[in-house]
């Protein structure tokens, strides 16, 4: 009964808040998807972060850090949405330190010169902006709120990095090959950014019925690939992909078979940059708890005082 | 684990003159680090002339399953809105 009632209200795009009831498989789905979602936005300031000492200008280094800062700001945004279904955030961070959680696997790959803050900035938030564009929609109210809330803040994100390309491509030869490096090493990781395709995704159908996803794996990726070979054209580079080609009757490109091989490894924890991640998180953590313990004794004491 | 920092939710009024306006909620310990969380994670562009954070266990809630039989006083009152009433053809600024 419940379930059915549950199900007209999805079907009728009536969002679900945190109060109401919902199937635990749903709760649970967005608990799962949520989390996966914030720890990404927290793990993936540190390839950037990874830069910012090392800016090449003031003005680089200031975009760069107010950035990354943003990042940091949607991770908090993704925790409380996902807090309101009933899981505290030490029980979230604890699970990701446990690797029960996950995050996205693009963050597993090194950012090895400038031109990677381009291609990050350009391809990762590119791609990340098409995927919550999509969720802006999704049916659980928190997690629509804050999609909207990210939505208007990442746009920057991707046009600093696409500057950040278009310099370095119109510079000096070493400047365009440097740029097209980045290109190459960062666009199949970006397009398995979008999960596997829907043929090996078992999670999409009650997703998509659930109306927590809006699109499938695939049409996202398709509307990433058709947004970007455009913009690489303009700046003069080459998508490092041979069988990459416009299909009249799809009006869509073509594209080449994805290395899932490497995606599942990488998924996995086998990555270039996993475990030192990881450990970076851990660290700040536990590192900072000297900080959070010295808060509530502040905090105590005050209370006692007025007592 | 530590147990988890008090939760607080955030108002922000974006314009002298308007309303605040409920954006989200921040951890804190007490209400200055509130205050200087709501700040730093919610007016990141100038969204913001004033802000107030409340303890979220201090928000009383009404509930959207019986949300239809809470808000069903006003249902039949169509007498309260403008539209309600017949005009006089030719009747003006009212
Ligand atoms: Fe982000
Ligand atoms: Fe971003
Ligand atoms: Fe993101």
């Amino acid at each position: 009964m419940n379930e059915i009632k549950f199900q007209d209200r999805i079907d009728a795009e009536i969002k679900i808040e945190p109060k109401d009831w919902m199937p635990d498989a749903y709760r649970k789905h967005l608990i799962r998807q949520i989390s996966q979602h914030a720890h990404s936005e927290i793990i993936g300031m540190q390839p950037e972060g990874n830069w910012i000492t090392r800016a090449p200008s003031l003005r680089a280094k200031m975009i760069l850090l107010a950035k990354v800062q943003d990042e940091a700001g949607h991770g908090l945004y993704l925790y409380s949405a996902c807090e309101t279904l009933g899981i505290s955030r030490e029980e979230l961070v604890q699970q990701l330190h446990e690797g029960k959680a996950k995050y996205s696997s693009i963050f597993n790959y090194p950012t090895l010169s400038w031109a990677d803050m381009g291609a990050v900035g350009w391809l990762v938030d590119g791609a990340a902006i098409v995927n919550q564009v999509s969720l802006q929609r999704t049916s659980y109210g928190p997690y629509s709120r804050g999609m909207v809330k990210i939505c208007k803040e990442e746009s920057f994100h991707q046009r600093q990095g696409y500057e950040i390309m278009a310099e370095m491509a119109k510079g000096t030869a070493e400047q365009k090959a440097m740029a097209q490096d980045a290109l190459n090493r960062f666009w199949w990781p970006s397009i398995m950014m979008f999960g596997p395709q829907d043929s090996d995704s078992p999670r999409t159908g009650n997703a998509m019925k659930w109306k927590i996803k809006r699109q499938t794996n695939d049409a996202l990726r398709q509307d990433f690939i058709d947004k970007t070979v455009g913009q690489a054209e303009v700046i003069g580079l080459t998508i490092p992909d041979p069988d990459l080609k416009w299909n009249d009757e799809r009006q869509s490109y073509d594209f080449g078979e994805m290395n899932w091989e490497e995606f599942w490894n990488v998924v996995n924890g086998n990555g270039p940059c996993n475990k030192q991640r990881l450990a970076h998180h851990k660290k700040a953590h536990y590192e900072g708890k000297w900080v959070r313990d010295a808060a509530k004794a502040y905090t105590k004491k005050q209370e006692l005082v007025a007592n | 684990m530590a147990e988890n920092a008090t939760v607080w939710e955030v108002f922000i009024q974006s314009k002298n003159g308007l309303a605040h306006k409920h954006v989200g909620n921040v951890h804190a310990d007490d209400k200055v680090m509130a205050l200087e969380n709501a700040r730093d994670l919610y007016t990141r562009r100038n969204e913001g002339s004033c802000i107030w954070v409340v303890k979220s266990e201090y928000i009383v809630s009404s509930e959207t399953e019986d949300s239809e039989a809470f808000f069903d006083p006003s249902n039949d009152k169509m007498y309260r809105h403008p539209t309600f009433y017949t005009m006089p053809d030719g009747a003006k600024h009212i």
